[in-house]
């Protein structure tokens, strides 16, 4: 189990353009592998376009009070990029003109920024139709300050995605750190005491599941009703809706991969299961992406990447609707990690 | 230099049997997707049986394919060697109930 992140750790592939280049190297320069250009290519989709922008993604800070085994952020408590309320107020005034229906807040755990709550105050009175916090649910548990958040949720009308890698404790433990499922369940049961996850309520709680390992998720439908069976029989717990996302070889599951020997055969499994139908509806092309320090990326994966939007629009203190709109889309192998089988988004399946 | 008889590798080259017999090998691909497809048994269920035939057939190419499957599909380790030990009791009963053929044998020769 991970302690600290590999930035920490000084580990080379804290660097963003050493994981490129592994990703560019080896199989998929030899030619064994096509390259994720060459494969959308056979089908006419390069270069990926950006529809009209629908999701608003903000990651408010890398720090995390958990360390997970294959966080693509590299998260951890020794992060320290978190977002500064005058980025917030950038951000606030894009929410406002952009056009996007959902607004999606991600970290790290964003409620350890310290203007988190009121991000989300002022956020809320935009009145975006789907606003989306990712909640790791640990940090509801993790301190007193935190215990009063599925209410503050409540309040504000905010739709909660969280993460939850299996319904049995060894496997979660394994994943996310010892203790973070039992701490977990409880935070579930917080969120359904105040209505959140029931059926046909409007408060929305959805699960967020990912491999534990270097294999491809099952079928999102029969997965969720394996955690809904398992979650109500075991802890009578409720929510609405599980999304499978496949871990996308980047930061600390690349890290993973490579050192378990898993790396090649978990590539030739993402070309493998490649669907052209994913590729019409990956997230890139209706979502943006902005970074603790205002920057903007196609997706959460390219912000940690380090490769910046292909338009002139690159920070949110100059976002440009009409510029950003129809950009060719930043891609390389990782790519791979939303066209598998039925694709894969922050929202769950895309085919 | 010995090369080993199986190698994991050939398990992504399966579908080439059909390149040798069309016809038959894709009947036969239809049929495997078939068998697999939610029915009265749910897929989960029909993987761990596969990962229980897989281990009496001793097939490495098929133990590979059914434990990531059931990796893929949420399922245990714990369920995972749970089902690999009914393939194993049904081996092991297979053998033993046969001693009645022996013991019939004996009573009636050396009786």
């Amino acid at each position: 189990m991970a302690t600290q992140s590999l930035q920490k750790l000084g580990s080379n592939l804290a660097e963003s353009n050493k994981q490129l280049d592994i990703l560019s190297n080896g199989i998929f320069k030899n030619g064994e592998l096509p390259t994720f250009k060459t494969k959308i290519s056979e089908t006419a989709q390069f270069p990926l376009k950006a529809k009209a922008l629908e999701i608003l993604q903000i990651n408010v800070g890398y720090m995390c009070n958990q360390v997970c085994d294959h966080c693509h952020v590299d998260a951890g408590p020794d992060r320290k990029e978190i977002m500064t309320r005058d980025t917030m107020k950038r951000c606030l005034e894009v929410i406002k003109n952009s056009g996007a229906h959902t607004l999606d807040l991600t970290g790290g755990a964003p409620e350890m920024n310290p203007n988190f709550r009121w991000f989300v105050e002022e956020a809320a009175k935009v009145g975006i139709k789907d606003f989306i916090v990712r909640s790791n649910l640990t940090i509801i548990r993790a301190n007193k300050k935190y215990h009063d958040l599925p209410e503050f949720f409540k309040k504000h009308n905010v739709h909660v995605v969280s993460s939850m890698p299996h319904w049995t404790r060894g496997k979660t433990d394994k994943q996310r750190g010892n203790g973070v499922f039992d701490k977990s369940i409880k935070a579930l049961q917080d969120l359904n005491a105040v209505g959140y996850g029931m059926p046909d309520s409007a408060l929305r709680l959805d699960l967020v599941y990912n491999p534990s390992g270097a294999f491809l998720p099952g079928n999102q439908a029969a997965m969720e009703k394996d955690f809904k069976k398992a979650l109500m029989e075991d802890f009578g717990i409720q929510f609405h809706n599980l999304f499978a996302i496949t871990n996308l070889p980047i930061a600390r599951f690349l890290d993973y991969l490579i050192a378990s020997e898993n790396y090649e055969d978990y590539m030739y499994a993402l070309v493998d299961a490649y669907n052209p139908a994913a590729v019409k509806n990956v997230m890139c092309t209706n979502t943006l992406s902005v970074s603790w320090d205002g920057y903007l990326f196609d997706c959460d994966f390219n912000q940690m990447l380090e490769l910046p939007v292909n338009s002139p629009s690159k920070h949110i203190s100059d976002f440009n609707k009409t510029l950003l709109e129809g950009r060719d889309i930043v891609i390389s192998q990782h790519c791979y990690g939303c066209t598998a089988g039925a694709g894969s988004s922050c929202q769950g399946v895309v085919a | 230099m010995s090369k080993p008889y199986y190698d994991a590798a050939d398990l992504r080259k399966f579908g080439k049997i059909t390149e040798w017999n069309e016809e038959l090998g894709t009947k036969f691909f239809d049929y495997y997707g078939k068998v697999f497809e939610e029915g009265a048994l749910t897929a989960r269920e029909k993987s761990l049986i596969a990962l229980a035939v897989a281990h009496t057939e001793q097939c490495p190419y098929c133990i590979d394919a059914y434990t990531k499957d059931g990796l893929e599909r949420g399922v245990t380790k714990e369920e995972m060697m749970e089902a690999i030990h009914v393939g194993a009791a049904i081996k092991s009963g297979a053998t033993l109930v046969h001693g009645v053929q022996m013991m019939n044998k004996v009573n009636k020769l050396d009786g």
